[in-house]
């Protein structure tokens, strides 16, 4: 992707995070959430990963947060108070995060990267994502489909409305 | 050296009594009855297994022994000590009156004891004390003797303090219990130091070690002397010589029987046992058998004095037992063990005998221990009387009764003996006139003169039942016969024999003197002018007050060494326990509970608290990533 | 127009990572606080993706998908458990549900 192109996506996506951290109604956050994980996705796009993509379009943004929209109009969640927790421990949390993040960022100025190497055509398409996931990774995906039985199961039970002694 | 033949016959002499302890514990309050037969029973087999096993032995060439393991116990490194049996004609003599003494007064005790509620648990006091006299006299080695001497400590206090509803019995039975310690302390450091020297407590092992223990110094004192030191003070404890006789006038707070087998008969005896079973470890310190004879000498004439003064008949008794033992003590420092054995014998059964007498009387009297509420009594109780005068006359040493042979060849041996000291022969003659005088003394303020009875008790007078004068007659007619008994020689084939002299004319016309005049002088005194007496007591005033009280011996130890013991005590209950120690895990306590009371309040249950935490540890390993 | 460069793209997800731990540890509001863990898993994501490109290998992808299928299936039970929570103390403020304490 070039230069310009990604700095304008990568603006709008630390502004949508920033949307879903910062702001009081939770539906609001909700849609900051959508746009930011929209945007990953065109990003992904960039980085030759379509298949990718496409996944999380359709999985992240059309289930995950659709679900959570759900769960927010099911409670009808009301605009959030401000906070009870004394002032000092959010400064401490928030300071620590961007500490955090700074140095992560030391650590990623410090190693060098070679240029991206050239692929083939069909890198990050289906058939490469495919080769990869039934021969190397056979074993987690066999896995992961157990783990979501799990959670299918797991949501079921424990969302279930308890009988009333 | 010894020929040492195998056998398992040895065993079930000890057997027998413990199965009697066993089934008494166990099954005597179930079937009372049965402990009367039980009790006696056991003896009567171990008796008899007794003797079979010194015919077996008998039979073996001269120099032989029997040794019996029954189990290996310790073996550690060089020190071998099983629980063996070892039967020589040393052992075979202890163990004949053990067993033989012992039935008799278990036989004796069915009468006596007859209607005290407890029954079962006197027998199994009384079988479990002859288990352990007999591991004592039949052990093969110090330690396992040790085992038994602590086990007759036990039953000694268990038996003193059998009538534990009085203070004073718990009291005397404490103190039984605690001056045996003393000694007994004493007697573990020799056994320390003869493993460090002799690397073996085996008895023949001990003697193998001789020339090694010969020259072993520890400190710059000869180990020989030291040890031999020591297991003296240890026989003090157990045999009732100064300084640790304290416990035994006490003792006669047990029941009678008990006062007869334990404290006349066999536990006393004990230490005189242990100086003849060690002569080998002893002649190798000559100074230790002259120490021995000093302290028997000396006690011999000192409990003689204070018997002389004591108006309760069992009291007369006991310091007669602690003046008897003094001469076996003398016996065996002058170097005639042989001569010691045989008196510890003839003791026993004229002490077994004056004891179990005593023991009529007061049954007869309905309880009555105080001398100066009797009198008069041999008409009306003529068998007592009559055994009871044998037996005086044998402790008297009058002839031919077993008493003088035994106690004038002690007293010989001090002029003439291996090792000779003619002042504690002068002693043992001084001695042996005060035994005669208390001794008759006794008999006329029991049996002769006018009666001074209670009105009450003169009531119930009668003679023993059967049960209770057979064991007396028996008793008499081996205090009277039994100075044929050749104990001498049969345990010198142990010890050594000894080339002595015969006993000059003159000295057997003193002996003799001696005891007829000591006996006179009680007549006259108590039966012909008995106003005298206390004319003479107020003549002699503090003198007579201070024999009286036993030289005030027993408040000098509260004085000297009990007070300081219990103020240590408290001191360490108070101020190391309480305070300190109490201070120091309470405190830990409270730490703990103060800072887990601070820490705990980290959990919030606030998510995003526990969460801040992941946060500030992802921190400490991306710089440690960084960084490092 | 030259390509960006690969670490830029990592430094993004450092941004958004930062962003999300600092939503997670400060919102009251505990679905909030999710979408917050949401956009964590994602900023991972964007790194995967990019380190795979620049290595040339699909490796990283997949296991994007796989952290897809796991966020789907934690966002599911996450929510039942919300749901749960709501309906038992009427409440989804991370101050008031504290009895995960001593």
């Amino acid at each position: 992707m070039s230069i310009p192109l990604f700095l304008v996506f990568a603006v709008l996506t630390v502004v949508s995070a920033l949307v879903v951290v910062v702001h009081r109604n939770p539906i609001y956050c909700a849609l900051g959430l959508v746009s930011t994980l929209f945007l990953l996705a065109l990003l992904f796009l960039g980085l030759d990963a379509q298949m990718v993509a496409v996944l999380q379009i359709i999985v992240y943004a059309g289930a995950i947060v659709v679900l959570f929209l759900f769960v927010i109009m099911l409670l009808n969640l009301q605009v959030e108070e401000r906070s009870t927790v004394p002032r000092p421990l959010m400064a401490v949390a928030s300071l620590g995060g961007l500490v955090l993040g700074a140095l992560v960022l030391v650590g990623i100025a410090r190693t060098p990267l070679a240029a991206p190497v050239p692929v083939h055509g069909g890198y990050g398409g289906t058939e490469p994502l495919a080769e990869r996931l039934f021969t190397a990774y056979l074993l987690p995906f066999e896995l992961t489909s157990l783990l979501l039985l799990v959670a299918i199961v797991g949501a079921v039970v424990v969302g279930k409305r308890r009988a009333s002694p | 050296m010894v020929t040492i033949t195998t056998t398992d016959a040895l065993r079930w002499i000890v057997f027998f009594p413990a199965l009697g302890f066993l089934w008494n514990c166990f099954f005597g309050r179930r079937f009372p009855g049965a402990a009367k037969v039980v009790g006696p029973g056991v003896l009567l087999a171990s008796f008899v297994a007794a003797v079979l096993a010194i015919l077996q032995l008998h039979a073996l060439p001269a120099e032989s022994a029997l040794r019996d393991v029954v189990f290996p116990w310790v073996d550690v490194g060089t020190l071998r000590a099983d629980v063996g049996f070892w039967l020589d004609p040393l052992s075979a003599v202890m163990v004949l009156v053990v067993t033989g003494v012992g039935f008799l007064i278990h036989v004796y005790s069915v009468g006596y004891m007859h209607d005290d509620p407890d029954v079962p648990r006197f027998f199994t006091y009384l079988n479990l004390f002859v288990t352990a006299m007999l591991i004592l006299v039949l052990a093969d080695n110090l330690l396992l003797l040790f085992v038994g001497w602590e086990g007759v400590g036990l039953c000694s206090y268990l038996l003193v303090g059998f009538w534990w509803t009085k203070d004073e019995n718990c009291t005397a039975g404490r103190k039984a219990m605690l001056t045996n310690r003393v000694g007994d302390a004493c007697f573990l450091v020799a056994l320390f130091l003869l493993i460090q020297h002799a690397r073996t407590l085996d008895f023949v092992g001990l003697e193998r070690q001789a020339d090694v223990l010969r020259t072993a110094t520890i400190g710059g004192w000869s180990v020989p002397l030291v040890a031999c030191l020591l297991l003296l003070l240890g026989a003090t404890g157990k045999s009732a010589q100064i300084p640790l006789y304290v416990w035994l006038p006490d003792a006669m707070a047990g029941p009678t029987p008990v006062s007869a087998l334990i404290h006349a008969a066999t536990m006393v005896t004990a230490g005189v046992y242990l100086t003849c079973r060690l002569h080998g470890l002893f002649a190798l310190a000559p100074d230790a058998l002259t120490a021995v004879a000093v302290v028997g000498a000396a006690t011999a004439l000192y409990a003689a004095t204070i018997a002389v003064a004591q108006t309760d008949i069992k009291k007369v008794l006991a310091y007669s037992t602690i003046s008897q033992l003094g001469y076996m003590f003398l016996g065996v420092g002058v170097g005639l063990p042989g001569a010691a054995v045989f008196h510890l014998v003839t003791h026993a059964f004229f002490k077994g005998l004056l004891f179990l007498c005593a023991g009529s009387v007061m049954h007869a009297l309905g309880g009555e221990q105080d001398m100066r509420r009797m009198g008069g009594l041999w008409r009306r109780i003529p068998i007592t009387f009559g055994t009871m005068a044998v037996g005086t006359l044998a402790i008297a040493g009058v002839p031919p009764f077993s008493g003088f042979f035994s106690k004038d060849e002690i007293i010989w041996g001090g002029f003439a003996g291996p090792h000779p000291h003619p002042v504690l022969g002068v002693v043992g003659y001084a001695a042996a006139g005060l035994t005669a005088f208390y001794i008759g003394r006794l008999m006329c303020l029991t049996f002769f003169g006018t009666s001074r009875v209670d009105a009450h008790a003169e009531h119930h007078l009668h003679e023993s039942p059967p049960v209770m004068t057979i064991p007396l007659v028996v008793l008499a007619v081996l205090a009277a016969v039994g100075g044929v008994l050749p104990v001498p020689h049969v345990v010198e084939q142990v010890t050594g024999h000894v080339r002595m002299d015969e006993a000059t004319l003159v000295a057997k016309a003193v002996a003799i003197a001696d005891s007829l005049g000591g006996l006179g002088l009680a007549w006259v005194l108590y039966v012909l002018r008995p106003e005298l007496p206390d004319r003479i007591a107020t003549a002699l005033g503090g003198f007579y007050r201070l024999v009286r009280d036993k030289y005030r011996i027993d408040e000098l130890y509260d004085r000297v060494i009990y007070r300081p013991v219990l103020a240590m005590a408290d001191a360490a209950a108070w101020v190391i326990d309480r305070t300190f120690i109490d201070g120091i895990v309470n405190g830990v306590g409270a730490f703990v509970v103060s800072t887990s009371g601070a820490w705990r309040r980290v959990q919030t249950g606030n998510v995003q608290h526990y969460a801040l935490s992941f946060l500030v540890g992802a921190l400490v390993l991306v710089t440690y990533y960084l960084v490092g | 127009m030259s390509e960006t460069p690969i670490s830029w793209y990592l430094a993004l997800s450092a941004v958004l990572f930062a962003i999300g731990t600092v939503g997670v540890l400060t919102r009251r509001n505990l679905i909030v606080v999710f979408m917050a863990i949401e956009l964590l898993l994602n900023a991972v994501n964007l790194s995967f993706v990019a380190l795979a490109r620049g290595l040339g290998s699909m490796d990283g992808q997949v296991i994007v998908f796989f952290v897809m299928a796991v966020a789907a299936a934690e966002a599911a039970v996450g929510l039942a458990i919300m749901l749960q929570l709501y309906r038992l103390r009427e409440t989804l403020n991370a101050d008031e549900v504290t009895t995960l304490r001593w």
